[in-house]
């Protein structure tokens, strides 16, 4: 039996139901990744939805889409008429034609599609010979003038920034005539401007009745924009409040369930520099994302912050300490040793620890066992191996100290890696790295796409190798974790790396506005 | 309503009944066209399973006919856990049967404890290098392997031909485009005397083993593993994934060469243009249906020419077309694939309208 939830209207709210969740419980074997959760979202109401991976946000998402069908309880929603209809579970269809709308994190477009194509892909019957013209046109450019979202609809996607991408998304659902648009994430690939966009079409859409939904790790986003707050935590929800009287530790202490310790970061006195590159160019010339004359010295013992929306240089800049990519010009120095050639495996003997962008891609290999992906790198070495034959039982052994040490959520060392989620991924990838001591840290987006607390746990283990005496190179997008823990910050646009300013005189918008191409004296 | 959930894990039990069940499918699903023509399914099928395996003469056939197919199933199944897409194992299997004939047949006279390793070692050396040219154009210039292997399949095939007629031509042989015969020296020995079975098959069946242990147990096989599983992250984490190709390269063509120098040293004698029906394209089937495990690949290659040898005589019985093994093998070929979606998801049957 369905528990029943309460269905009486709250009086202070006059806005009519829009979507109504009730007692929804979906479990996996001997997991429950929703217990019995009821969630109403009003039109016009832009709820916040909070909880660490695994919280059950993603399976709630997927049971009103249809991807999934719950054990039990039901969901709702307004017909054409304002009246609350049953939607059928597992159809994705039907909840699409109901006016259910995402954007996610990971964009679904045809990238050699344009804009326009993108937004009416799908809507008109594959016999069809040609897209569909001026009516289509017309509604998107209404839609386009009524939330603000502009953007160039006859270029192949590919070619437009992750903001303008992100607005065709958006369009998409709008073209779509969405009653109730879930946003996945939005903020994590923007500049902090290109959020403030997002936060104001958000609102405008609102305004004009639209149910938003919002996934969200950063609170103070939360904060900004959300009436109400809803927190999941281990598939229960265990918090449904107006987001006016929370704040930040509030919130994330619901989502963790105990409180968060405050980021400690003892004072460190920077040693010699490890990393040195003297007017470094990167990248071939007909590449985007290139370095053009970079001077930049990371010290033993400090934290070293490179802002920047991605492409603009910080992904050459990664590829060249990670050996993937040689200097085309300019001198850079490891440890005191001049780099020629594209040289990973020589990385990994200077002892440079790198944690790539892309776990998935470039981190890991998911059909291998954990244990074999935490000797990736060092497979040849006498611990590992003997006679070319690899010593099997040593490295389970190690690996099993790993997981211990490092806290590796997984069924054992001889799971495949895929099994794992990203957090413990990226913990695997950590105790790769850090394990061996590195001189030199690369740390590229280390916490992209993880939760509070695996956040918590990369932060405090780079601030670690920090007071160890390691130089930390950390590429992010995310401000929050750069000013958390950098000693110094640059900003690099459009392939120009800014000089690295002491963190403690930047502040956020002064950064975001050099991301945007704006000189620090001008942005002051 | 049917939903696939992808599964974690694959336990090893599920992988060898989905086989299994595959076979059986495939064998349910060739009913159908042979009902149809009017045959009586179920002698024919007795009479394929009599062929095959009915007496000690037919299983001995089965095994002489798997052999060439272990080593070409091999070679594929390590060049395609690499992504190493080659198509050339039939072009291989030539160049090793050359490579025999070359040295095997009277250029070095020797003991056979020293002949044949000899012949065996230049067998696998010719394949292997035919194959190590286009894994280096690959990894070089990107040039796609599929296309320049499939291609050299067809000049190696010409070439032999040309030998055959040429400087490799043996004068005794009435103006038959053979080779001269093999040395018995370079002979590889008979398993039961009388019958035609030979050595080739424990070779075959000590590669398997071994290519199990490599790709297993070795830093190199480890390499090979993470290369084909994902390029990028072997690169970035300093795998050398050129040299780890190269290996695969020389691995599999040197498998696909000892095929040939099995035919010619431990059943023909002597090398024809006709030498291989296709054991080289055969070889790719085989390794598919041992979902690309070494060990898979001895039971998949007896599956396959057990059905041919059984078809054959049970075409010459009860004149149903030996086509029909084409037909079993085409579809435990596609059995396999779907088995395969059970391997890797669940399937869950959910009631429609709950929720």
């Amino acid at each position: 039996m369905p528990s029943q939830g309460s269905t009486c209207e709250a009086p202070h709210d006059p806005r009519p139901l829009v979507l109504s969740l009730k007692g929804i419980t979906k479990r996996f074997g001997p997991l429950t990744a929703n217990d019995h959760i009821d969630l109403d979202v009003r039109a016009g109401e832009i709820v916040a939805l909070l909880g660490e991976n695994g919280a059950g946000k993603t399976t709630l998402m997927s049971i009103l889409f249809g991807h999934y069908i719950a054990d039990e309880g039901s969901v709702s929603i307004a017909d054409a008429d304002g009246k609350l209809a049953p939607l059928p579970g597992g159809s994705a269809q039907a909840a699409l034609a109901a006016g259910i709308g995402m954007v996610h994190q990971h964009f679904a477009l045809a990238e050699n599609l344009t804009g326009f194509e993108n937004i009416v892909l799908g809507t008109q019957s594959l016999w069809s010979l040609r897209p569909r013209g001026r009516g289509a046109r017309d509604k998107i450019a209404r839609l386009m003038a009524e939330s603000g979202l502009a953007v160039d609809l006859d270029v192949p996607v590919a070619r437009l920034s992750v903001g303008e991408q992100q607005r065709i998304e958006i369009l998409k659902a709008l073209y779509r005539d969405v009653r109730v648009l879930i946003l996945d994430e939005p903020t994590a690939v923007l500049t902090p401007q290109e959020a403030d966009s997002l936060a104001a079409t958000v609102r405008t859409l609102a305004g004009k009745g639209l149910a938003v939904i919002f996934i969200s790790h950063k609170l103070h986003e939360v904060l900004a924009l959300c009436g109400r707050v809803v927190v999941l935590r281990g598939g229960t929800k265990v918090a449904d409040r107006p987001t006016a009287g929370a704040d930040r530790a509030t919130l994330a202490e619901l989502m963790v369930g105990r409180a968060i310790p405050a980021r400690e970061r003892p004072p460190s006195t920077p040693g010699a520099p490890v990393l040195s590159l003297r007017r470094v160019s990167v990248g071939a010339l007909s590449q985007r994302d290139r370095l053009e004359g970079a001077d930049l010295d990371v010290r033993a013992g400090e934290i070293v912050g490179i802002a920047g929306v991605s492409g603009n240089g910080q992904g050459a800049l990664a590829a060249l300490v990670a050996g993937l990519a040689a200097p085309r010009a300019g001198e850079a120095m490891i440890d005191g040793v001049r780099l020629a050639g594209a040289d990973p495996a020589g990385r990994v003997a200077a002892h440079v620890g790198r944690i790539p962008e892309d776990r998935h891609r470039d981190g890991t290999i998911g059909s291998l066992s954990v244990a074999e992906n935490f000797v990736l790198e060092t497979i040849s070495a006498p611990e590992n191996q003997r006679a070319g034959l690899i010593r099997r039982a040593a490295i389970r052994a190690r690996a099993m100290e790993a997981i211990q040490a490092y806290d590796v959520r997984c069924p054992g060392p001889d799971a495949a890696i895929r099994a794992l989620s990203g957090g413990n991924m990226q913990k695997v990838v950590l105790a790769r790295v850090l394990e061996r001591e590195p001189k030199l840290v690369l740390a590229h987006q280390p916490t992209r796409g993880l939760d509070i607390g695996a956040t918590t746990d990369v932060h405090r283990r780079l601030i670690a190798a920090r007071g160890r005496g390691a130089a930390v190179l950390l590429i992010s997008e995310d401000l929050d974790e750069l000013f958390a823990l950098s000693d110094r910050i640059a900003v690099v646009h459009a392939g120009h790396l800014s000089p690295a300013l002491d963190a403690a005189g930047l502040d956020v918008r002064t950064v975001g506005l050099m991301m945007a191409g704006h000189g620090a004296g001008e942005a002051a | 309503m049917i939903r696939f959930v992808p599964r974690t894990r694959t336990p090893v039990w599920l992988s060898v009944a989905v086989s299994i069940g595959a076979g059986l499918a495939a064998l349910a699903l060739t009913a159908i066209p042979l009902a149809l023509t009017g045959a009586p399914v179920f002698t024919a099928f007795a009479l394929m399973a009599q062929g095959a395996a009915g007496n000690g003469f037919a299983l001995a056939e089965t095994l002489t006919r798997a052999t060439p197919l272990i080593f070409t199933g091999l070679a594929a199944a390590v060049a395609f856990r690499a992504k190493l897409w080659n198509i050339g194992a039939e072009g291989q299997l030539y160049a090793g049967a050359l490579a025999t004939v070359a040295l095997g047949a009277g250029l070095i006279e020797a003991p056979s404890y020293v002949l044949v390793p000899l012949v065996l070692i230049g067998a696998a050396l010719a394949g292997a290098v035919l194959l190590l040219v286009p894994v280096l154009f690959k990894t070089r210039f990107g040039a796609d392997e599929v296309v320049v292997t499939l291609l050299l399949n067809f000049i190696v095939l010409l070439f032999v031909q040309m030998m055959l007629e040429g400087p490799m031509k043996d004068e005794m042989a009435l103006g038959w485009p053979q080779s001269a015969p093999v040395l018995d020296e370079a002979t590889l020995p008979k398993l039961v005397s009388g019958w035609r079975l030979h050595g080739g098959l424990v070779l075959a069946i000590l590669a398997a083993v071994l290519l199990h242990v490599f790709i297993t147990r070795t830093v190199w096989g480890f390499r090979i593993r993470a290369v084909g599983e994902n390029a990028r992250a072997a690169r970035y984490a300093g795998l050398p994934v050129g040299k780890a190709m190269a290996l695969v390269g020389l691995l599999s063509g040197g498998l696909a060469g000892l095929a040939g120098a099995s035919e010619v040293a431990g059943l023909k004698g002597y090398l024809t243009a006709d030498l291989s029906p296709g054991f080289g394209y055969a070889g790719i089937v085989v390794a598919t249906l041992a979902n690309l495990s070494p060990l898979g690949v001895i039971p998949a290659a007896l599956f396959v020419a057990g059905v041919f040898v059984g078809a054959d005589s049970m075409s010459r019985a009860i004149g149903v077309s030996n086509y029909l093994a084409d037909l079993v093998v085409a579809f435990a070929l596609l059995s396999v694939l779907v088995g395969g979606l059970l391997t890797r998801f669940r399937i869950v049957f959910v009631r429609r309208g709950t929720a």
